[in-house]
């Protein structure tokens, strides 16, 4: 991992990723991430020891994770049980909400800490992109909420940006349904509809990561259906991360699951285990539905 | 079954339903109050200025009043006839007829003539002003939003300019009088009206920029960021452009304050009268450090610095209503402009 260990870096050319936006010779955004990404079955994402709090409230005790390359992993647990601040630690988007601190352990994704001091939280969060659990398509059109991302990095060759928006869209298999509106606004769609955008729009970037805040929470079987569809189709591509409150979700597109309660980690094994043969009492009793 | 037998449904006269209605007709006659009040006030300028501004044969508009200064009004009688002419006219018209020239004439000041430069001094003022407000109040309004942590030190600024909006226009204008007039030396100028008039309506703009601001979705924020976007890429592209509909809203608001204000710039850029428009000017430099005619302050001059009569009143009310036509058309272009970014950010 050690010529890995600069991706994260605060180089020069990234210090100031306003700087590295405006000038047209940004780097060429894809061409680190294929020499960096982790083989599958790899661990990509090790929490360590990880104690996080909202002021004084400790939100996560002790976590110990391995997340790995090209899987899906599922998050699952009753409403506060720290899930999705785990997967808010992950892009440190927590860095948002005052008052937030990760107290002790470490998070390191490919062996960097993404918590020590020199880490730009701009480059982290290009590699690490995120879906939410709201829809949150941009008030522009579909092209521009596709191509945001790319033009923060200085792209701003037409036929490259068509391109990527057509690869992206058709990556979250919302093309067909799309591509003669592509200038209409990304508000016009149907939830399930945005949903794939914004998923599309994540990827668009090429991360290596791709978070899901309960991602279909607000959508209907259909649309949840179509996301889950999509989410087996970026398992090859991605490393995903999802978070659900939905158990039947995470035994179907999940190849992993970790279950939390209550700020700690319960159990984190393979999915068909967790569901089938829970090693742990309380998770068995959360799966069978007994509680949550 | 008789006819005055009740059904399940019948209604009763009952004290919940009299106090309903009496609250109901409450709430009705005070809205009305307000309207009646509204119409007595347009009404009356409107009436009274409507013979100054129009008159009777075409164009129907008087436009000597819209594009003349103000002169001294002269009445005389001559021949036996009672003639009115404005100071010029008067001039001219003893130089045509030589039996003129000793008549005896009453003059009334600033009673003819037009009030073109107060116009002008008027528009001057509120853009100027407004663009300083909007700048100003605008980054302070993102950096209290978006940047600055709650703290004791953002609960002082908060409250200093909750405060600032309570101080009487007076003192913004004694505050100009003695910061820009004289410390800065700017002496009774454009300039020095602009940055009283901004720092009166700073308050209110940034108060509702601030609302404007938090009225954005944090998905917008949230989704830009996880993108990799920088916290002012994020301000730039996703927050400030549709908040700012809201903010002119506010600022509509604004400028029919800054307009109407009369005491800020009476000591910092306010004069009685002034010969020479603003663009009369040596240097381009100068422009921002002349003095000009306003129309609220001409109001008061017209109504309160110089003797009454029946000639006066007409310069009076037709004033009030070309100020209030002025700050209706600056007021409408701000509603097209927001309307237009509405429609071109919508969400």
């Amino acid at each position: 991992m050690v010529t890995a260990a600069p991706i994260l870096m605060d180089t020069p050319s990234s210090a100031s990723a306003k700087s590295s936006a405006d000038k047209p010779t940004a780097r060429p955004l894809t061409a680190s991430v294929p020499s960096a990404a982790a083989p599958a079955g790899e661990t990509l994402v090790d929490i360590s020891n990880l104690d996080f709090f909202y002021n004084a409230t400790q939100a996560l005790h002790d976590i110990n994770l391995k997340i790995e390359a090209k899987k899906v992993t599922a998050f699952i647990g009753p409403s506060g049980c720290g899930k999705s601040t785990l997967l808010r630690c992950l892009n440190r988007m927590n860095d948002l909400i005052d008052g937030t601190r990760v107290a002790r352990g470490t998070i390191k994704i490919h062996g960097v800490d993404i918590y020590q001091s020199d880490v730009d939280v701009i480059e982290l969060r290009k590699r690490v992109g995120m879906v939410f659990q709201k829809s949150n398509p941009f008030p522009k059109s579909i092209y521009e909420n596709i191509t945001f991302g790319l033009r923060l990095q200085g792209m701003n060759d037409k036929a490259k940006l068509d391109e990527i928006v057509e690869k992206s869209l058709r990556g979250a298999a919302l093309w067909d349904e799309v591509k003669d509106r592509l200038d209409a606004s990304g508000l016009g769609l149907s939830g399930g509809q945005q949903q794939r955008l914004c998923i599309a729009r994540a990827i668009a970037v090429e991360p290596e990561v791709i978070l899901m805040d309960e991602p279909c929470s607000a959508l209907d079987p259909v649309a949840t259906a179509k996301v889950e569809e999509l989410i087996q189709e970026l398992r090859s591509r991605f490393t995903i991360i999802i978070v659900t409150h939905n158990m039947q979700q995470a035994a179907r597109c999940s190849d992993k699951t970790a279950f939390f309660y209550i700020g700690k980690l319960i159990e984190f094994a393979d999915t068909r285990d967790i569901f089938t043969k829970p090693a742990n009492a309380q998770t068995e009793a959360y799966v069978s539905g007994r509680f949550g | 079954m008789n006819a005055s037998a009740a059904h399940l449904f019948q209604s009763q006269p009952n004290a919940a339903r009299r106090s309903e209605r009496a609250t109901f007709w409450l709430f009705r006659a005070a809205t009305y109050l307000v309207l009646a009040c509204g119409l007595g006030v347009f009404g009356t300028i409107f009436f009274k200025g409507a013979g100054t501004v129009f008159k009777a044969e075409a164009p129907f508009i008087n436009t000597t009043f819209f594009t003349e200064a103000p002169e001294s009004l002269y009445v005389f009688e001559y021949e036996g006839k009672k003639l009115e002419m404005g100071d010029r006219e008067f001039r001219a018209f003893k130089e045509k007829n030589p039996a003129a020239a000793n008549v005896k004439s009453e003059s009334y000041v600033y009673s003819a003539g037009g009030i073109f430069p107060c116009i002008v001094g008027t528009v001057l003022l509120v853009v100027g002003s407004m663009t300083i407000a909007l700048v100003l109040g605008v980054c302070a309004a993102i950096y209290l939003n978006e940047y600055a942590r709650d703290g004791l030190f953002i609960r002082f600024v908060r409250l200093a300019i909750l405060n600032l909006a309570g101080v009487p226009s007076i003192v913004f204008g004694l505050f100009g009088f003695g910061m820009f007039v004289i410390y800065f030396g700017w002496n009774v100028s454009l300039l020095a009206g602009w940055f009283t008039l901004a720092f009166m309506v700073l308050p209110v703009v940034i108060t509702a920029s601030e609302e404007s601001l938090k009225a954005v979705p944090k998905g917008f924020r949230e989704g830009s960021l996880a993108l990799g976007a920088t916290k002012w890429q994020t301000i730039r592209k996703n927050v400030v452009p549709y908040a700012l509909p809201g903010i002119l809203t506010s600022s509509i608001l604004g400028i029919a304050r800054v307009a109407g204000e009369t005491a800020p710039i009476m000591f910092t850029a306010a004069y009685v009268v002034r010969d020479k428009l603003p663009w009369d000017v040596a240097k381009a430099g100068d422009f921002f450090f002349q003095g000009v005619m306003a129309l609220p302050y001409h109001i008061y001059v017209v109504s309160a610095k110089i003797p009454q009569n029946d000639y006066t009143e007409r310069v009076q009310y037709g004033t009030a209503f070309v100020f209030l036509l002025v700050v209706a058309l600056i007021a409408a272009s701000s509603i097209i402009l927001r309307n237009k970014l509405r429609s071109r950010y919508k969400w």
